[in-house]
């Protein structure tokens, strides 16, 4: 048995017990310990997919160990496209995180040990298979988040690490008595095994309503402050702006994709019927997180708000397709290419989103240190005379985000739309809206920063340093070649969705 | 020798090649970035003389070459390339002017510090306008159509420290966008629909009968057909990209870009891609044509916006005094004439007069830069005058340009593609109006020319600049000459006694003979009077009276002032979408915010309130006697807040109960939505 994937898992835990019990080390060698661990989840990554065999189905480098055998819990890993996916995601945005972050003075050992904590449990969440460790890599991800945005972060960082702190934990602990009434219905808490159940139908049976319904909720409101779901995401804007830069692009490229995942691992196989009967009320609220986040979005002045609201603006359409989905007309054969586009978008954007959000993210975060801290959209103006380099690497994150053809941005947005459209051509209508406010939001957002006569704090403006180029250009040259070769990722879960086309019992 | 269909994307992949070579040299790779550019337009344009070669061999063929993008559910997202006369007249076209157009920046952008990244820029655009026209997908076609929409930006806004230029390049992006929406709503409606993008695939693709029939036998809202109500979302793409009312409004403004880019992008190619797209699909467009019992034909729309743009943009030239605006609002105009061709059946027409346009429109644009180059950057007609016997050369030139594009007869390429479409509008049944505004228009034309030519080359100069004007370099005099060429011998390929082009562009047999030459009759006759009419009240107003100084009024400003300043505020169609388009986003923008900060942030607080005060309550409750009866949800709440409560202020408490209520108005919802 491979144990590829717990390396992957605890690595960065062993980078992390490794600076706590090195209180010695320098300022320039915890940065660099904290990067090496952080880079083993990319390497382990491209291991992991070279093993992956996207046509063979399932999970594999499965791990599975018996635990606790009083509440039949197992230690369980495994790894199928999504995961794939998201590990990979994982292993991009992590480094670049803490290359972000090689700014910071203070306590550089304990920022690099919480991060690299944050960073393990993240990879537990995407490649758990048993709710138990899951859950304890789910909320153990919120301790390290917490004292970096406390710690790190801006003037109003410790009510927003409360307010995202306790508003997340409030949100899991329905979650938590979700599957506390699972277990007593069903004596399992295995991924596998409840999915099994879920798609005969005899979950929701042994539950029983209206406890299924409430389970259902519970689950749903865990995961939905966690992505966030409008309107659960009122934590959001004042978490990401007051965040730390890098914590900003953890939070935003990687954190916010945990919910998302949850949705599709979790919900959408243990509860295909109650996720078919709401999917119309939370169709509208997915909508609502794509026109009002974007509209918003419009409105904010603060760049690292604007960047925020933009992201729930992404991740909505996420939502948007996965619900539309879930309440596409009953009748109809729920593999259609249709389908597929929402599906397929759905973890394209997932990708998509980490890398551009995270890359305009680290631009803002580099705005706001030349700027020794302001970062308003009226501080700066000729930003692209002053830095054209940069200027070039956050025009692509910004395009990108833009949803521009060319970019990685597009293909995803562009299956959400195809198979929204054939699945609730409304919808799409509506969210078209959102398509043209984030055009509009970007570009003034880029005209009032990069264009114009040199104003403001870009005075004086340098341009990018060895370090942030090697934040920025992995991510940016990533976004132009998976916008033109999206079948690099389209082929890791293109198989997957035909399985869980077959899996998934949704009524036809 | 010929190119085959498989090797088509070689023609785009040239230039993009060129593009990455300039997007990574330094700021002093001058040479090379230029050379880079010049070398692969000008491959570009011998394979496109060669695919050219091929298509004519079988005109009504359409040579296809589909492969997957990637795979999705149970198939694959298709792209390919198409090769017919269409694509490849097209590519000649872009490829020539494109190619001149660069050889010519090379002398206007010669003290740029960013010379390196114009020519990269460049390379770009020409790649996406290329991909654009060899593609066989309507995906691709979208994705090249936002790419040039791309480097239009970058290229208005190439002086982006100047304010104008950012806010033009800002404004072209985002309301061409709006058209694009509805493009791509056209589109996801077509792939849904049809369940393929690809234009011609062995009687699958989207323009073939067995598609379009089933387009057509479906009704949607309103009575219309269903290929009617694709074809007009579809052409809300063409309406922004070509400028076409009421999406002009970005044309004019991106004249704040170099000149060469104005004369490329914003006159000959690119603003040309929504007359491609509609010709691309005009078999869809026109599926339509053949139901009697529906509310609108997708071409009368065309035809009609067409008609009033061609009015339109001349009507507004009359009164423009910068000399790049005049041509931009003659560009919108011209344009309309297109669109006007294509709503009344005369496709073939549309293209002949794209093709011309596209030589003299570049000529006038690359004059215009010749007398800004020359003239220190002064574009003002009025401060100009005199440069006639100072810049002999580009005099000359312009003025065949200008004749070009009045349409003075017989000699000029534009006459004859004016008066084929013209000829077509007559013919055409539903409604008399393209034909009026099309003739409306072709005096117009003739007028506002004129009174450029006057203004700029005759009289004396009316200010320092244009006195002391010199001849621009050679560079830019031979790509003027060799359009002026152009200008003038295009025309021969189109007349009606030899329509080869249109031929050729049809698939059809060429039934040439001289006896058709003048088969207008007494319509060519009127639109030659009216040319006549339009020059000489032009020469009469501007010609024989040259102004005297920059600061004398304009004659017909002193004989209608309020309507010359209507018109030179460009009818108010600015500070109306301004006061309504950008007020309602604002609006938006407040509403959203608004929600945010103080609906939903006052919802939480309030609730933190509430959830404080339950915690009092609670503790004073479990601190006498414990109650049962608290579901099991409730007490894990209750002990998660209690110990909160204790350890920290009573906020985070009203966090968790703010949570609870927040599930509560969920499952509310719901359950009031989701149960039928």
């Amino acid at each position: 048995m491979s144990v590829l994937l717990s390396l992957l898992v605890f690595l960065p835990w062993l980078g992390a017990l490794a600076l706590a019990l090195a209180p010695r080390l320098g300022v320039s060698a915890s940065r660099r310990l904290a990067l090496a661990f952080s880079l083993s989840t990319l390497g382990l990554g491209l291991l992991a997919c070279a093993r992956f065999d996207p046509a063979a189905g399932g999970y594999q480098l499965v791990e599975r160990h018996a635990w606790i055998s009083a509440l039949q819990v197992s230690y369980h890993l495994g790894l199928d496209g999504m995961s794939l996916l998201l590990v990979l995601l994982t292993g991009l945005v992590s480094p670049a995180c803490l290359l972000a972050s090689w700014r910071i003075e203070r306590d550089v050992r304990l920022f690099g040990l919480l991060f690299l904590l944050l960073q393990g449990s993240a990879l537990g969440v995407f490649l758990a298979l048993d709710f138990f460790h899951w859950f304890i890599f789910w909320e153990i991800s919120l301790v390290p988040a917490f004292f970096l945005i406390k710690l790190w972060g801006g003037p109003g960082a410790p009510r927003a690490a409360y307010q995202f702190f306790v508003y997340t934990l409030g949100g899991s602990a329905f979650m938590l008595l979700g599957f506390a009434a699972i277990h007593a219905a069903t004596g399992t808490m295995d991924f596998v095994a409840l999915a099994g159940l879920g798609g005969s139908g005899a979950l929701a049976r042994q539950l029983g309503e209206p406890a299924a319904t409430l389970v259902f909720l519970g689950v749903l409101l865990g995961l939905a402050v966690k992505a966030p779901l409008f309107p659960f995401h009122t934590w959001l804007p004042a978490t990401y702006a007051e965040a730390p830069t890098g914590a900003s692009m953890f939070l935003t490229g990687v954190m916010s994709k945990m919910g998302v995942y949850g949705f599709l691992r979790i919900l959408w196989p243990l509860f295909p019927g109650h996720v078919q009967a709401h999917a119309l009320p939370l169709l509208w609220l997915a909508l609502g997180g794509v026109v009002l986040g974007a509209f918003a979005a419009l409105r904010q002045t603060d760049l690292k708000r604007l960047v925020a609201y933009s992201s729930v603006n992404h991740v909505s359409y996420c939502l948007l397709a996965l619900f539309a989905f879930a309440a596409a007309v009953p009748g109809r054969a729920y593999d259609s290419a249709q389908h597929a586009a929402a599906f397929g978008g759905a973890l394209l954007q997932m990708f998509n989103h980490g890398l551009s959000a995270a890359a305009l993210f680290a631009g803002v975060g580099i705005l706001e240190a030349r700027a020794g801290g302001r970062r308003g959209l009226g501080d700066f103006g000729g930003v692209r005379t002053a830095a054209p380099v940069f200027a070039g690497l956050c025009g692509v994150a910004m395009f990108s985000s833009l949803g521009l053809p060319g970019l990685n941005g597009f293909v995803g947005e562009f299956l959400i739309f195809r198979g929204v459209f054939g699945l609730a051509p409304w919808a799409a209508a509506v969210a078209c809206l959102g398509l043209f406010a984030t055009a509009l939001f970007l570009l003034t957002f880029w005209q009032r920063v990069f264009h114009g006569p040199v104003a403001g704090a870009a005075a004086g403006f340098r341009d990018v340093s060895a370090v942030e180029i090697a934040t920025l250009a992995p991510l940016a040259a990533l976004m132009i070649v998976l916008g033109v070769w999206p079948q690099l990722l389209l082929g890791l879960i293109n198989p997957l969705l035909l399985e869980w086309f077959r899996q998934f019992a949704f009524a036809s | 020798m010929t190119l085959s269909v498989q090797h088509l994307w070689l023609i785009p992949a040239l230039p993009l090649a060129a593009a990455a070579v300039g997007a990574v040299l330094p700021r002093s790779g001058r040479v090379p970035a230029a050379s880079a550019a010049i070398a692969a337009m000008g491959a570009a344009f011998v394979l496109s003389c060669l695919a050219l070669n091929g298509a004519l061999a079988d005109p009504a063929r359409h040579a296809v070459h589909n492969f997957a993008w990637f795979d999705l559910g149970h198939g694959a997202v298709m792209l390919g390339w198409l090769l017919d006369p269409l694509t490849a007249f097209m590519c000649v076209m872009v490829t020539f002017v494109g190619l001149l157009i660069f050889v010519f920046s090379l002398g206007y952008m010669r003290d740029d510090p960013h010379f390196a990244r114009f020519f990269c820029f460049l390379s770009l655009f020409a790649a996406a306008m290329l991909g654009l026209l060899v593609a066989n997908s309507l995906l691709l076609l979208f994705i090249c159509w936002e790419l040039v929409g791309l480097a239009s930006y970058l290229l208005i806004g190439f002086w982006f420290h100047r304010p104008a230029a950012a806010a033009a390049a800002k404004k072209a992006f985002l309301t061409t966008r709006l058209g694009d929406l509805g493009f791509l709503l056209g589109l996801l409606w077509l792939y849904d629909s049809a369940g393929s993008l690809l234009f011609y695939d062995a009687g699958r693709g989207v323009l073939e009968s067995g598609v379009l029939a089933g387009l057509t036998a479906q009704t949607v809202a309103g009575g219309l057909a269903l290929s009617t109500a694709i074809g007009l979302l579809l052409f809300c793409g063409a309406v922004g990209k070509s400028g076409q009312f009421p999406l002009h409004v970005w044309l004019p403004d991106a004249m704040e870009g170099p000149t060469p880019v104005s004369a490329l992008i914003h006159a000959a190619t690119m603003v040309a891609a929504g007359v491609f797209l509609v010709a691309r699909l005009y078999p869809l467009m026109a599926a339509d044509q053949a139901l009697a019992a529906v509310p609108v034909h997708a071409l009368t729309v065309v035809a009609l916006i067409g008609a009033v743009t061609a009015l339109l943009g001349a009507v507004i030239a009359v009164a423009q005094d910068d000399i790049k605006r005049v041509l931009a609002f003659s560009t919108v105009s011209q344009l309309g004439y297109m669109m006007l061709a294509l709503g009344v059946g005369a496709w073939t027409a549309a293209i002949f007069h794209l093709l011309t346009h596209a030589f003299f429109k570049a000529l006038l644009f690359l004059g215009a830069g010749s007398v800004i180059h020359a003239a220190h950057h002064e574009q003002d007609i009025r401060r100009l005058g005199g440069l006639r016997t100072r810049l002999p050369a580009t005099y000359r030139t312009f003025v065949i340009g200008m004749m070009a594009l009045a349409g003075v007869p017989f000699l000029f390429s534009g006459f004859w593609s004016k008066e084929a479409i013209l000829h077509a509008a007559h013919g055409w049944t539903v409604s008399p109006l393209p034909l009026w505004a099309g003739l409306a228009a072709v005096a117009l034309t003739a007028f506002y020319m004129t009174r450029l030519v006057a203004e700029t080359f005759f009289g004396s100069p009316r200010s320092p600049a244009a006195a002391h004007a010199e001849e621009s370099p050679a560079v830019m005099r031979i790509p003027l000459v060799l359009l002026a060429g152009c200008a003038i011998l295009l025309g021969f390929l189109g007349t009606p006694a030899w329509p080869w082009l249109q031929a050729r562009l049809a698939g059809a047999p060429l039934h040439g003979s001289l006896e058709h030459l003048f088969e207008g009759g007494g319509l060519m006759l009127l639109s030659i009077a009216l040319v006549g009419a339009g020059i000489g009240l032009g020469w009469r107003f501007y010609g024989r009276r040259p102004r005297a100084s920059a600061a004398a009024a304009d004659p017909l400003a002193a004989a209608s002032p309020t309507l010359m300043a209507a018109l030179a505020a460009r009818l108010g169609c600015d500070e109306f979408y301004a006061a309504t388009v950008g007020r309602l986003h604002a609006l938006a923008a407040a509403v959203a915010d608004g929600l945010d900060r103080w609906v939903l942030g006052a919802a939480v607080s309030g609730v933190g309130l509430l959830g404080q005060f339950g915690g009092v309550v609670s503790r004073e409750n479990d601190e006498g006697a414990l109650n049962g009866g608290f579901d099991a949800a409730g007490a894990g709440l209750r002990g998660a807040g209690r110990s909160y409560a204790r350890a920290q202020t009573g906020r985070v408490h009203g966090y968790l109960r703010a949570l609870a209520v927040a599930f509560v108005v969920l499952g509310l919802v719901l359950l009031a939505g989701g149960v039928p």
